[in-house]
């Protein structure tokens, strides 16, 4: 049986629940902003007027009041964001179990098997636009089709409130698009097609599948799929979590890293909040790979290997400044990331009496009752003493502060 | 346009946990007894700016909305404020 699957995706998001509690947004051009006092001033979303004065995502906030000199900016409020989010998921989860949240605003729906129930397709993408909009006072812009992909596609293509079915006449409906409007094509990957006069997603489906293999590697021959209707990627049930490859934090510090304690009291920071993550979901990694960008934006990733599968914040602090002191740098550094890649699962461990091994498992023990400490009586409730040099680096709390940008976001910065 | 009222509420949380308003409280400190409850669901208030429960009331013969917005109660409040 075919599948029948919706991408819903919420317009605006972040903007539309601002404008909901602020109803006079809805009548200017407005933008959630980043706060430019920690120098995360930079555009995270827009309403339709901000977006029409040619405002986008992930600008810094100077340039979009030069392009629409009467924008107005508001701080954003990631509780509420969340809090919407799982509500929309509440709607989505009364049609299908079978849902899949792609960033806080987007989500896949598997209802082939509902329809029955609740009607076809369109149906169910109309009622939960509907109700959306009812209950939740946004809206949304519902994709319907027999692939994911092309689900998420329709759901791009008319905005706001609107349902747009994707069937097995694709041909004519979404191949004279640019390529780049399918999921995964970003930026670089479109600039490389392009320079092959591979411009629309029509011309990607016919050409040559062994070149574009060459040009992109597995990826090449994974959008060839995409552009023919040929993606049999499985809506993910809900429940089951999204599967977790690497736990990764990242900063932009509120002043430029220059000594070497800087550097190390952001490390340690992110570090910390890695790791703590890790143990939460019962992780051990065998790698961690760190990101630099220095004040010149230029940004690039290493990555290393671990001697022993570990989850403690000491041990992935040495690699990660290990890390950097082999790739320094010659600008100041502006945003520092560290990830825990290679992970494994594990709930049990083998005990040992080796010295190494034994030094480790007391390490875990000890960072175990640092967060039982600060899950009780709040993070800064216990630090390590290198923060105490600069508070204002060290004001930092990546796992409280640990959000998750909606889809645009992130392509705005690919 | 109309405006955001929070108000006070006095309500009665039965053993399921579900909430049912009786009386608001009014900021001058005006009482209006809730004599029925119609509806009740979920829904976004553009006029007021809120997002919630919405308990569609009978207050003193006339028909309103109560939106609980968890932990607050709110109000579309009209032109003339006085008349919920």
């Amino acid at each position: 049986m075919e599948h029948v699957i919706l991408h819903s995706d919420m317009n605006n998001f972040y903007a539309s629940v601002e404008s909901l509690y602020n109803p006079s947004f809805r009548e200017k051009p407005m933008a959630v902003a980043g706060d430019p006092e920690a120098r995360h001033g930079i555009v995270l979303a827009k309403n339709y007027l901000a977006k029409q004065a040619g405002v986008q995502t992930g600008e810094p906030l100077w340039r979009a009041r030069q392009k629409c000199p009467d924008i107005v900016f508001s701080e954003p409020h990631y509780d509420k964001y969340i809090h919407f989010s799982q509500m929309a998921r509440e709607i989505y989860e009364e049609y299908t179990e079978q849902v899949e949240s792609f960033g806080l605003d987007e989500c896949w729906l598997d209802v082939t098997e509902v329809q029955e129930l609740f009607g076809s397709g369109k149906q169910i993408a109309d009622d939960i636009r509907d109700r959306i909009k009812f209950e939740l006072g946004l809206t949304a812009s519902v994709g319907v089709s027999y692939n994911k992909i092309f689900a998420k596609l329709g759901s791009d293509l008319k905005k706001p409130d609107a349902t747009t079915v994707i069937g097995h006449d694709f041909k004519d409906k979404i191949w004279h698009l640019p390529a780049d409007m399918l999921l995964y094509v970003g930026r670089a990957t479109y600039q490389k097609l392009m320079t092959h006069g591979i411009y629309t997603i029509g011309d990607l489906a016919q050409t040559e599948p062994s070149l574009l293999e060459r040009l992109l590697g597995k990826n090449g021959l994974m959008l060839w799929a995409f552009a023919n209707g040929l993606d049999t990627l499985p809506v993910n049930r809900s429940g089951s979590g999204r599967i977790i490859k690497t736990i990764g934090n990242s900063t932009t510090a509120p002043k430029d890293l220059i000594t070497d304690d800087d550097i190390k009291i952001t490390l340690y920071i992110l570090s910390e909040s890695v790791a703590e993550r890790m143990r939460k979901e019962n992780f051990y990694c065998r790698g961690v790979q760190i990101m630099i960008r220095d004040n010149q934006l230029v940004s690039f990733e290493r990555q290393g290997r671990l001697k022993a599968p570990t989850c403690t914040s000491h041990d992935i602090f040495q690699k990660a400044y290990e890390l950097f002191q082999r790739n320094k740098p010659v600008s100041p550094v502006r945003s520092l990331g560290v990830r825990a890649i290679k992970l494994i699962n594990c709930e049990y461990q083998q005990l040992s009496f080796l010295e190494d091994v034994v030094r480790r498992q007391k390490q875990e023990e000890l960072e175990r009752t640092v967060d039982n400490i600060r899950r009780r009586f709040g993070h800064f409730s216990i630090q390590r003493g290198i923060m105490l040099l600069d508070p204002v680096l060290s004001r930092l709390d990546p796992v409280a502060e640990h959000t998750i940008y909606p889809e645009a976001f992130l392509k705005s910065k690919t | 346009m109309s405006r955001r009222i929070n108000v006070e509420v006095i309500a009665r949380f039965n053993l399921e946990g579900d909430i049912t308003p009786l009386q608001i409280n009014w900021e001058d400190g005006q009482v209006f007894k809730i004599d029925r409850i119609l509806a009740s669901r979920q829904a976004a208030s553009l006029k007021a700016g809120g997002q919630g429960i919405r308990y569609t009331i009978m207050v003193g013969g006339r028909q309103a909305f109560l939106y609980f917005e968890n932990p607050i109660w709110f109000v579309e409040g009209k032109a003339d404020v006085r008349e919920i």
